[in-house]
């Protein structure tokens, strides 16, 4: 066991930050400073603006070399964000960053309380547990731990594809998963991008070619990650690639087996077209997808649903032999270091929001179908054209379906005041149509976004504030026979309109992915209430988790439009290249260990692991703690019959004297 | 199937139709409407609005009063007396306050109020209590041919949507179609009729009804069914008005419990069929029944 006594004279510098006014104005700093000056063993005592700044750390070092202190305490915010900030602070003065203990008063009490006097009284308490437990501190030693070079990158849409390119241009290997048959994501699916209105497939699809065509780049389009195991540095991960039913390697894309396919006609919903085309059971998504492979649709295919089919597919294939319909789904493993998600969003379901007649009336449609309808790839071949194939004169777009509505989502899902604009500047190129645009407020902040507002007014697309009420096809006048009628208060106006339009357009909002859920739990990560993937701060760590070595980027975090998508999936690739190229992480020492000659090996401590960091020694009859898999959850230590189990930074009197410490102050 | 019976005054008075077809249909679908003793008024919607806690003490009565009857569901017709019992309930659920006056004033009068009897309305009785198979092998008079337009005015699905959607009820376009008819789809179902504003605000009430009776005409229908009093009588009673005003809109408008009455093969003058202004033309001759 530890003997305190071997710590020597202790003599503890205690540091309160004002942090500004975010603890200061509901706490009484000088008086925390003062009461601490007094508890025992305390040889300093300060209060200071902004402990985290460079004059801040300077003062705990040059106390340290003064008045020979040789325990530190700083009362300020999270250790999340400053821990480690004054640990270096505390090692660069020569003592053992572990030596330091932090209390939490702006999370813990400055922002939760609305009393100054309750509110200082509990930092003294706090302040005072940590008095009594740093004391108690021993030095500590972090382990270096290797960095596995590779990275994996989940989701192929644009942000997949640019942080996966970022990396391997920068001679990592990189495995890209993508769950569906080609990467390219929504950004594939659209005709021009805003505020520019450059071709969203010219500057996508070199980079889908690029992944493809990159040597450091291992594409599993088609595939999902089933298992994550290991810790940052180390992570083992296990992917099921799902039967395509054609052999990559061998398929150059020819087609020549869907024109032989049994069905004449494509007869199936085409995902890529959001159901506004058909494609057969054997398809290419769409014609730039990558990889150009084709895939059978196994609840479509005859041959594999039935049994009885004449197979002309195969026959097509017969000099290549791609074709096999006896596939089954792969498991395969790899190592990484890192990983990066980038798994993006889905689209609100405008059924959600039934007084807009989405599904009840088949020209209300969402700015995806029009995406589709505008782009020349479409299925209308780049026509605006209504469901029985007349250009529409008169279009309506609803903004804000599925976002800032209490109803649905509170969110604002950031792209579509621009998408509709877009849109309507396009729809109004192809078919000269009159374009209302429906609107709560438009949010243009982008660089360039506000002059393609601009330019929308003046090119006489109509904005009407107000949330609509409903959409309708009732008639109140002649003109409004067999059009749809949009009914909306005109805030600005001060009226209720009635619009008859012949078609309209839902901009219809962001959504985590349905199984973000189960994606957050597979990586061991956050989400936030909505759903999205929780970033490490909001600020000063956008794309980092708060699992080291995870990383996130794109709509997963939250809406965004491409260009912040782009940003967030370089700097995603830039942190991990930083963890890769220092080449090993440092691991926290608040490891469990054991005492050898207490523990009777009974082993109730290695099936409770987590993280299966705890083995049995057979010969010995020992438990063993591996280090570097142990996060220091404490579950073991306090499970541990014997008591045999302990964990460094959480001994047992360094707890105990932090609970007398918060009752000693009570 | 036994539940307590609201009456409420329309159907005693301007709606006596609408109970005189209630009761001979429940009846033949072997439920029993057990009318409450001495009911009073439910204060309808006005009376919320100008004294909230002598409306809710007023509807606590007969929720009171039913609760003592025996621990049946209470059901009412009446979208009005349907709402404001409702949302009585809910009142004395979200406010102790309330709950506190409610309970001082019903014991003066002897009865407590717990909060435990459901108040229902009859289509969500028959839809899902009675149930659509039951109906529909009750039916010997299909009504195939007959468009009728459902509506269910504002008050049953709104602000509460507890027994259908609050946009789009579909429980009387069910329940017609079980009947046989051709249900004409009609997007007004909900929109207000005008209700007490075609006597206080005519210029307002009565265009609201010209919409509904308007739209109803030009999608083809025979007739509107309808499940409240107030409703019924502004589509049914005021065509001359609006006939002068905009034109002829005329176009028979019935309860959905008198069509039911006919499908079951009940006659048309025991279902108070007579007493509509725009009067219903019988149905046409039944078809042919199938060789066997």
């Amino acid at each position: 066991m530890h003997d305190p006594s071997n710590n020597g004279d202790v003599r503890i510098g205690f540091y309160i930050c004002h942090c500004g006014h975010n603890i200061a104005g509901m706490v009484d700093c000088p008086a925390v400073a003062q009461y601490v000056g007094r508890l025992p063993g305390v040889a300093v005592s300060r209060d200071y603006k902004y402990m985290c700044s460079d004059p801040g750390q300077a003062l705990i070092g040059q106390d340290i070399r003064d008045h020979g202190i040789n325990r530190v305490v700083v009362a300020s915010c999270s250790p999340l964000l400053h821990e480690h900030t004054f640990r270096n602070a505390v090692e660069a003065a020569g003592l053992n960053p572990f030596f330091f203990q932090m209390v939490n008063i702006r999370e813990h009490d400055s922002w939760v309380h609305t009393d100054r006097a309750e509110a200082t009284e509990k930092a003294k308490a706090l302040a005072h547990a940590a008095i009594r437990r740093v004391r108690f501190h021993r030095a500590l030693q972090t382990t270096k731990v290797p960095i596995h070079p590779d990275v994996l990158v989940v989701g192929g849409g644009i942000a997949g594809i640019h942080a996966a390119l970022t990396l391997a241009n920068g001679g990592k290997n990189v495995y890209l998963v993508e769950r569906e048959p080609s990467i390219g994501g929504h950004m594939a699916k659209f005709d021009k991008t805003f505020p520019t209105l450059d071709c969203a497939a010219c500057i996508l699809t070199p980079k889908m070619s690029a992944v493809r065509a990159h040597e450091n780049i291992t594409l599993w389009t088609y595939s999902e990650v089933v298992k994550v195991e290991g810790y940052v540095g180390n992570y083992t991960v296990t992917v099921r690639r799902k039967p395509r039913y054609i052999n990559e390697e061998l398929c150059v894309g020819c087609q020549e087996c869907i024109k032989a396919c049994i069905y004449k006609e494509a007869k199936f919903p085409d995902e890529f077209n959001v159901g506004l085309s058909k494609r057969k059971p054997i398809y290419i998504p769409f014609p730039q997808a990558v990889p150009q492979v084709v895939v059978i649709d196994p609840e479509r295919c005859l041959q594999i649903k039935t049994g009885k089919c004449k197979r002309t597919c195969i026959e097509a294939c017969a000099d290549r032999q791609a074709i096999d319909l006896t596939q089954k789904e792969q498991i395969v493993q790899v190592k990484v270091g890192n990983i990066i998600l980038a798994t993006g969003f889905k689209l609100f379901d405008a059924k959600r929001i039934p007084q807009y007649g989405y599904g009840r009336y088949p020209n209300v449609v969402t700015s995806l179908e029009l995406e589709r309808l505008v782009t020349s790839s479409g299925p209308t071949g780049g026509e605006v054209v209504l469901r029985d194939g007349r250009a529409p004169k008169s279009v309506g777009f609803i903004l804000c379906v599925g976002s800032r509505d209490f109803k649905t989502n509170r969110w604002c899902s950031r792209t579509c005041c621009m998408h509709s604009m877009k849109l309507a500047q396009l729809v109004r190129e192809h078919t000269g149509a009159d374009v209302t645009i429906f609107y709560l407020d438009i949010r243009a902040p982008g660089k360039g976004c506000e002059e393609f507002y601009d330019k929308s007014l003046k090119d006489g697309i109509q904005f009407v504030r107000g949330r609509v009420a409903e959409v309708t096809d009732w008639a109140l006048t002649p003109e409004e026979e067999g059009k749809l009628v949009i009914r909306a208060e005109d805030t600005l106006a001060g009226v209720v309109r009635r619009i008859p339009v012949d078609m309209i357009v839902l901009a219809v909002g962001m959504e985590a992915q349905a199984d973000a859920q189960q994606v957050r739990r597979l990586f061991n990560m956050s989400c936030g209430t909505e759903g999205w993937f929780l970033e490490k701060h909001p600020k000063l760590a956008p794309v980092s988790t708060f699992t080291d070595g995870v990383f996130i980027a794109g709509c997963c975090q939250g809406p965004k439009d491409i260009p912040d998508s782009i940003a967030q999936a370089g700097a995603a690739a830039a942190e991990a290249m930083a963890l890769i190229d220092r080449g090993y992480i440092e691991q926290e020492p608040n490891t469990a260990y054991i005492s050898e000659e207490d523990c009777s090996g009974c082993k109730s401590c290695v099936p409770l692991c987590p993280y299966k960091a705890i083995g049995f020694d057979e010969a010995r009859q020992k438990a063993v703690v591996n280090a570097a898999l142990c996060k220091g959850c404490g579950t073991c230590v306090a499970a541990c019959p014997s008591g045999s189990i302990h964990q460094h930074l959480f001994e047992d009197d360094e707890i105990f004297s932090e609970i007398e410490g918060v009752l000693a102050h009570a | 199937m036994i539940y307590s019976y609201f009456p409420g005054c329309s159907l005693k008075g301007l709606g006596r139709a609408y109970e005189e077809s209630l009761l001979p249909v429940m009846r033949h679908l072997g439920v029993e409407l057990v009318e409450l003793e001495d009911w009073n008024c439910c204060g309808a919607t006005a009376y919320m609005s100008v004294d909230e806690r002598k409306a809710c003490v007023l509807a606590a009565r007969n929720l009171a009063i039913a609760e003592k009857a025996g621990p049946h569901d209470l059901v009412t017709p009446c979208s009005a007396c349907y709402l404001v019992l409702n949302k009585t309930k809910h009142q004395l659920q979200d406010s102790e306050q309330m709950r506190a006056t409610v309970q001082t004033a019903l014991g003066t009068a002897g009865l407590t109020y717990a909060g435990n009897t459901p108040v229902r309305h009859p289509l969500d009785v028959l839809v899902h209590d009675v149930g659509l198979d039951v109906v529909k092998e009750r039916v010997v008079r299909p009504l195939t041919g007959l468009k009728v337009a459902p509506y269910y005015g504002c008050q049953v699905v709104r602000p509460y949507a507890t027994f259908d959607d609050a946009w789009n009820p579909t429980t009387m376009d069910r329940l017609l179609a079980a009947l046989g008819a051709e249900v004409v789809d009609f997007p007004l179902k909900t929109k207000c009729c005008g209700a007490s504003l075609t006597g206080t605000l005519p210029e307002a009430g009565l265009r609201l009804s010209y919409i509904l009776l308007k739209e109803a005409k030009r999608r083809g229908a025979d007739v509107i069914a309808t499940i409240c009093p107030l409703c019924q009588f502004n589509l049914d009673a005021y065509h001359d008005k609006l006939a002068k005003r905009w034109g002829p809109v005329r176009i028979p408008t019935v309860y959905i419990t008198q069509l039911m009455g006919l499908a079951f093969g009940i006659p048309a003058e025991e279902l108070g069929l007579n007493r509509c202004f725009v009067p219903m033309k019988p149905l046409p001759a039944a078809p042919a029944p199938a060789p066997a």
